[in-house]
């Protein structure tokens, strides 16, 4: 499974609860279309961390890098550079 | 304490039977299990069930005055009776008991429906004028007893609790969808709706008077903040001086009872004012009672044993477990009567059996005075939001977020600029009355997500403004901080930490909690305080705080404040298995055929909590809403035994 799969999986599971997949775009920002509140946050970080073996540092932890599937992706990529 | 309920009939209906009043009443037994009492003539019944606490041997109810044309049923306490007593008696008044029901006859004799004005304490009044031919029904200013009534078939039924209204085969039972989306935003139904269809309360500070047919609700005191009575120019030290003085007579009416009293000790300020005053200023023998959990996050107990060392008190600890609450959720339900998005009146429940064990009757607690002092984070969180949003380009402005929620393990604000955006939320309504709220309410509506296409089709969305019913005219024009109070008070506190998280939870164990935060005199005196004596920078009830300078450990004065909280969805749980009951709750066939809500998004919910993955607030209050709102379906609406 693609690592964007993963993420828009996780994210369709565990915040919009529907296995849908037309309930979310991959660009729609977390945080304006209210999919995660701000402890929501620490929870994805803890899936990314486990699950691609990556570390977010506090630095890192901007809406940038993970307010929306497309954005963690991204972050993740470069992440494993 | 007391239970009571009662009928008029508005039309030529038959008159009410004793047996419609017992069975009514038999449903509040735990409110009055001391005995009960009935009246009744052609058009009205009254009931009572007595909870004994002051003229144990005379103070049986219905209480009349000398003529016996006026009854009276009452739940609550009259705490300045003395002084009330002596004032009628000079004004020719005679009393054939010595119980604080009494001068409510007296009173309403002498100065009519202005009769409530004289009252300082908790009540519930049902009053029958037989000459006039009126009923009235009066609660108490802050909302600390229940009122509920219905109107159906030419007759008005009223009652402490909407079981007994459901006791009567004439009262239809249905969730009320507009209130139930009033619980997940506000986390209480806005009065006077309650969840259910077609049942009311009666709002506090209100009067219901009913004559030839018709109903008339007048509000005769609230809440009031307006600018020109805070007063500027007294000296802190002044202010600490009357509010002392205050407090302590406000504690000396509250310990007035024929039972011996005791106090909550949760080991933060509010409970440590009470026990403090009580130990330095009364002749009361200090009895006190607290809640600890296994769980470091919400324990508090070494704050309670520093207070118990200091104080020298004779104190019961009661340790809750998560299974503990798990266990009696249900029970908690089955009185708080509504959906809660919150597991925390369940310790209180725990804890108020506890006093019962320990043969009290009566404990007074601290709810109140973060209303009236300015003691919630939610206060702080919109000073920093206001500061912020004059400038909302500023980077360093938001940073001051950072200074609040240092107890929560999973902190909001610990995501940096996560914190920022979801503060930033509502940022243009400033000058909305609720702006200091649009967090949480944004928080907490995410449970709506759960809501079946049935019952979203059933009900019109209720949004933010939806609150702009309850709210005064002129409050744009007071001080934020006002309208925050102001809101706190009819939501938050009116709607769920006295009645699901108060009377309701104590009464469980036929307890009644007194609260001397909330009398009337000192919620006025506060109202006149300028904001900064309440808030003074961030550090909350400034002024609380200075009054007990030296009355208090300074351990406690000077910590920062912990809310009262208790674990939520894992609490439901054992082994990653949801408890027999919640699993037949949130079983796809339970779901469906209540019909408020998604099967599949509840069972996904479901499993999320099972794997101990609902972290933040949104998934735990959507847990708990979702799980109370099918016990008052399985328990009200389908008539299942707890």
């Amino acid at each position: 499974m693609s690592a964007e799969a993963q993420i828009r999986n996780y994210i369709l599971e565990n915040y919009l609860f529907t296995d849908d997949q037309s309930a979310l775009d991959s660009g729609d920002s977390f945080l304006d279309k209210g999919i995660l509140d701000s402890t929501g946050i620490l929870e994805v970080i803890y899936f990314l961390e486990d699950e691609f073996s990556i570390k977010v540092e506090d630095t890192e932890m901007v809406p940038e890098n993970l307010d929306s599937v497309n954005n963690i992706v991204a972050f993740i990529g470069r992440k494993s550079q | 304490m007391c239970g009571i309920a009662g009928i008029l009939n508005l039309t030529d209906a038959a008159s009410p039977s004793r047996d419609e009043l017992e069975r009514m009443i038999h449903a509040v037994h735990h409110r009055g299990p001391d005995g009960y009492g009935f009246f009744s003539h052609n058009r009205v019944g009254l009931a009572h069930a007595r909870l004994s606490i002051i003229d144990l041997a005379g103070g049986d109810q219905p209480i009349h005055n000398e003529d016996q044309t006026i009854q009276v049923v009452f739940n609550g306490e009259i705490f300045n009776y003395l002084e009330l007593r002596e004032e009628l008696e000079k004004l020719g008044h005679q009393f054939y008991t010595h119980s604080d029901t009494e001068v409510i006859v007296h009173l309403y004799e002498q100065y009519g429906d202005k009769f409530v004005d004289s009252l300082n304490g908790q009540f519930a009044i049902a009053l029958w004028d037989n000459n006039k031919q009126r009923l009235v029904i009066a609660r108490d200013r802050a909302g600390i007893r229940p009122l509920f009534y219905t109107e159906t078939a030419g007759r008005l039924y009223f009652a402490s609790e909407v079981k007994s209204l459901f006791a009567h085969p004439a009262i239809s039972k249905k969730v009320n969808l507009t209130a139930l989306q009033e619980v997940f935003t506000f986390w209480s139904a806005l009065p006077p709706n309650s969840l259910f269809d077609n049942i009311q309360v009666l709002p506090p500070g209100c009067m219901m008077v009913i004559e030839q047919g018709e109903i008339h609700i007048d509000r005769y005191w609230d809440w009031d903040f307006p600018n020109e009575q805070i007063d500027h120019d007294k000296s802190a030290d002044e202010w600490a001086e009357e509010l002392r003085s205050l407090m302590i007579d406000s504690v000396r009416l509250q310990l007035r009872s024929d039972v011996p009293v005791g106090a909550y000790l949760s080991g933060g300020l509010d409970s440590s004012v009470l026990t403090s005053l009580i130990k330095n200023y009364t002749d009361t023998p200090l009895r006190t009672f607290s809640i600890g959990f296994e769980d470091e996050e919400f324990d508090e107990s070494s704050f309670q044993r520093d207070l118990v060392d200091y104080l020298g008190t004779h104190h019961t600890h009661v340790l809750c477990k998560r299974s503990d609450i798990g266990e009696a959720f249900p029970r908690v339900i089955r009185h708080a009567e509504t959906a809660i998005v919150r597991t925390a009146p369940t310790p209180l429940m725990l804890l108020s059996g506890a006093v019962r064990e320990a043969d009290y009757k009566v404990v007074l607690t601290g709810e109140g005075a973060d209303e009236v002092f300015g003691g919630y984070d939610i206060f702080k969180e919109a000073k920093v939001r206001r500061f912020w949003s004059h400038a909302p380009d500023s980077e360093w402005r938001p940073l001051i977020l950072q200074r609040l929620y240092p107890y929560l393990k999973h902190s909001p604000t610990a995501s940096g600029a996560f914190t920022q955006r979801f503060f930033q939320q509502g940022l243009e309504h400033l000058k909305k009355p609720f702006f200091a709220h649009i967090p949480r309410w944004a928080t907490t509506q995410r449970i709506m997500q759960f809501f079946s296409e049935e019952a979203r089709a059933a009900a019109p969305a209720v949004g933010f403004s939806n609150i702009e019913r309850i709210l005064p005219e002129g409050i744009e024009q007071w001080k934020p901080l006002n309208q925050d109070q102001y809101i706190e008070a009819h939501t938050l506190l009116a709607g769920y930490l006295l009645c699901s998280q108060g009377d309701r939870v104590a009464m469980a164990n036929s307890i009644e909690g007194r609260f001397p935060f909330l009398d009337h005199r000192v919620i006025e005196f506060a109202a006149k305080l300028p904001s900064r004596y309440k808030i003074m920078g961030l550090n909350e009830k400034y002024m609380l705080k200075k009054t007990m300078k030296g009355l208090i450990p300074e351990s406690i004065r000077s910590r920062s404040k912990q809310p009262y909280r208790a674990p939520d969805s894992q609490s439901f749980f054992k082994d990653g298995k949801p408890l027999d009951y919640v699993e037949e709750l949130f079983s796809e066939s339970r779901i469906k055929q209540a019909g408020y809500f998604n099967p599949k998004a509840t069972n996904m919910l479901l499993k999320k909590c099972a794997r101990g993955k609902a972290l933040g607030f949104g998934d735990n209050m959507a847990f708990v809403g979702i799980l109370s709102t099918m016990l008052v379906d399985d328990q009200f609406i389908r008539g299942n035994p707890e």
